[in-house]
């Protein structure tokens, strides 16, 4: 399909299986169709040049792409809700045992049209992940993971998630 | 658009992108069900023919998600399900 070399895809099947058990995350258990999503995740690093979700069509900007970039800002969600993220990489506990399988879901990513929407309300200030000041009362502002929800109270979002790797563009202001 | 051989059961018209697991899976069962279709992967487009499929998708599923299964011009089926699709082309 591609002319990811297999090593590849199998070195980073090894690290991505890591850090999600280290993070209280799993694959899914079908692991030829994990390495599938991770050779599609190689792909469109070479195409876009970053992991836009293999099962999303990205737009190739990555600005508008961030939501998307795996893990993406809906995969939470989606395991609380369905037990596996939209493309099916990561997954609940019950589905990880055997218990249950994945289904095809909705996507809970906002259409085309409604991102378009959004993106207009959202206030400059926002898009500015550095440099922010305290809220009052406060010694420093806080940072939300939009991926996992980790929060940080320093002057910038730390440049990648301890929690989920995601990297420091991934953040909002939280407080 | 790329046609695959098999049973005519109409005009069946498979958007998927290369890089998706579920578009795979979508595939695969056309294949197994040796239903003749064609097969556009919307990802490896660029330009205007690109945005021209991409309207297209969106005339059956304005999300504009993948899989997304247009059968005879009828019935429009978004995801892998199995069930659906067997029904859908009477097989």
């Amino acid at each position: 399909m591609s002319d990811i070399p297999p090593e590849k895809i199998e070195t980073t099947f090894k690290k991505l299986d890591a850090d999600a058990e280290k993070f209280g995350y799993h694959l899914s258990p079908d692991t030829d169709f994990v390495k599938e999503l991770i050779e599609g995740l190689l792909i469109n690093e070479e195409t876009y040049g970053y992991w836009a979700c293999p099962c999303r069509l990205a737009d190739g900007d990555k600005a508008d792409d961030l939501d998307i970039v795996c893990p993406c800002d809906y995969r939470d969600a989606d395991l609380n809700e369905f037990g596996a993220c939209y493309c099916a990489l990561y997954v609940s506990d019950e589905i990880k045992r055997g218990d249950a399988q994945p289904e095809p879901i909705p996507d809970r990513r906002p259409s085309y049209s409604e991102r378009k929407i959004e993106k207009a309300q959202i206030p400059v200030q926002e898009d500015e992940a550095s440099g922010a000041e305290a809220p009052s009362g406060l010694a420093y502002p806080v940072w939300r993971c939009k991926v996992c929800g980790y929060l940080a109270a320093r002057d910038d979002p730390p440049p990648v998630c301890p929690i989920c790797k995601a990297t420091k563009e991934r953040f909002e202001r939280f407080m | 658009m790329e046609h695959v051989d098999g049973i005519d059961k109409g005009k069946v018209v498979l958007y998927a992108l290369s890089t998706c697991g579920w578009c795979k899976k979508t595939k695969n069962l056309l294949n197994e069900l040796g239903v003749a279709y064609e097969v556009e992967f919307v990802d490896k487009l660029a330009g205007e023919a690109r945005e021209a499929c991409i309207k297209e998708v969106a005339k059956w599923n304005e999300r504009t998600s993948f899989p997304t299964l247009v059968i005879r011009d009828e019935i429009c089926i978004v995801g892998f399900k199995e069930e659906e699709i067997k029904e859908a082309l009477g097989v």
